[in-house]
């Protein structure tokens, strides 16, 4: 959350609640909209670490709005996030450790915990579809999410099978 | 999406009562000898399809999927086992009779299209409505109705070779709905097509679905697999599993399932 904000903040001044809106509207529906408690936070920390500072901004018919502006130790350190390469893909680690490990303990069956599994990412690809067909096609941002999900979820399907291949 | 649906037509003749269920296999087996080489390719498979059913197969290489699709469609003979299609016993059926119940009940896509070169666009997918015995008329009214709804209406005249792979496809799937089969059997119908072809030929099938045709189809790729009601897994020429498809609750789930946006 911290470099996403920091990135929003390079284009101009805001306050919270606009960069929620900001994120929504540049990832679109697919991505879960941030929670506002969260953005806050978060802007709290960024500005104790001196990369954001805030002013009250007064308003003649609401209560005061908090605005907050890059610092040139926020720009710096945005600077270094876009530059440094970022993070491979990564595999879900998670559930091939239960199917590895369980059998072994004799508490589950490979074959039961694979199809288990498909069936959930199945499900999650339908609704990925589905998301899909609804996307605005002028947006491209939340349609290259999508697409993407779709792509790692397809590997991960296609990791299943391998696995069906070889240890069933 | 009339044209896809099934409807009432005077070709083909209608039967008088609908079984429950469409499809149905008993036991299934098909095993391929050659050379003294004997491959057991289905090895006693049950599956079913019910009327208006949309089931995807899925499963590695070599599972057996695409040849459990050609003997359900009397492409090849079974070895043993049995095929019940609208409460009818099909296995044993001879050649001959396996083509009449083709042209009445089964339509075929497959991944590499399979269109007449020979003949247009539109010659391909009136061809099987007149060898059911459609007038030349009706064959035209049909063939037009489906154009129009696969939108490659003005490709009628065209031969196939000049058409693109996703535009062939549709052809294929024109020809393929002519006749109102009972069931759609597809052999990875997007396997060749980039992905917004891909997209449009899914939106099809969908279309034609939601209309109430019954489809069986063989996929790797599980955007494809996503739309169907039911996914059986094919492992080994068995069944692995076979479960509907239950979509995960919208609310809380999107691309953050998959993808962690980090930053």
């Amino acid at each position: 959350m911290r470099q996403p904000l920091l990135a929003l903040l390079a284009k101009e001044p805001a306050h919270g609640y606009e960069l929620k809106l900001a994120l929504e509207q540049t990832f679109g529906e697919a991505y879960p909209s941030p929670n506002i408690g969260q953005i806050y936070v978060t802007l709290k920390r960024l500005e104790q670490d001196g990369l954001v500072r805030s002013e009250d901004v007064e308003q003649t018919t609401r209560p005061n709005k908090r605005v907050y502006a890059l610092t040139p130790a926020g720009r710096e350190a945005l600077r270094a996030w876009v530059g440094e390469p970022s993070d491979g893909p990564r595999v879900r680690d998670e559930f091939f450790i239960k199917l590895i490990l369980a059998p072994m303990a004799g508490l589950a069956d490979r074959m039961e915990l694979m199809n288990s599994q498909r069936r959930h990412y199945l499900g999650i690809m339908r609704n990925l579809t589905e998301l899909q067909a609804e996307a605005d096609p002028a947006d491209a941002p939340a349609r290259l999410l999508i697409e993407g999900a779709i792509l790692h979820l397809q590997a991960d399907l296609d990791w299943l099978q391998r696995c069906q291949e070889e240890l069933v | 999406m009339r044209g896809i649906a099934p409807k009432d037509s005077p070709w083909p003749p209608a039967q008088p009562t609908e079984p429950p269920i469409l499809l149905r296999t008993s036991k299934l087996v098909k095993v391929y000898r050659a050379d003294g080489v004997t491959v057991e390719a289905v090895r006693g498979v049950d599956i079913e399809l019910g009327i208006g059913e949309f089931v995807a197969i899925m499963g590695p290489s070599g599972s057996g999927k695409s040849t459990l699709l050609h003997v359900l469609g009397g492409l090849e003979p079974a070895t043993s086992g049995e095929i019940w299609l609208r409460g009818q016993r099909v296995d044993g059926l001879s050649t001959a009779a396996w083509a009449i119940l083709r042209r009445q009940h089964i339509g075929f896509v497959f991944q590499f299209f399979n269109l007449l070169s020979n003949m247009t666009v539109a010659d391909n997918v009136e061809l099987p409505a007149l060898l059911a015995g459609a007038t030349p008329r009706q064959a035209r009214k049909r063939r037009e109705e489906l154009l129009t709804e696969l939108g490659i209406s003005d490709k009628a005249d065209a031969a196939p070779a000049r058409l693109s792979g996703g535009e062939q496809q549709r052809v294929a799937l024109a020809r393929a709905l002519a006749n109102e089969p009972s069931v759609l059997l597809a052999d990875e119908p997007t396997g060749n097509l980039d992905s917004s072809n891909t997209r449009d030929v899914l939106r099809l099938l969908r279309r034609a679905h939601d209309g109430g045709q019954a489809i069986l189809m063989v996929t790797h790729d599980a955007r494809v697999a996503s739309l169907a009601d039911r996914v059986i897994n094919l492992f080994d020429g068995m069944v692995a599993d076979d479960a509907k498809i239950v979509p995960i609750p919208r609310t809380m789930n999107g691309v953050a399932d998959v993808l962690e946006l980090r930053g």
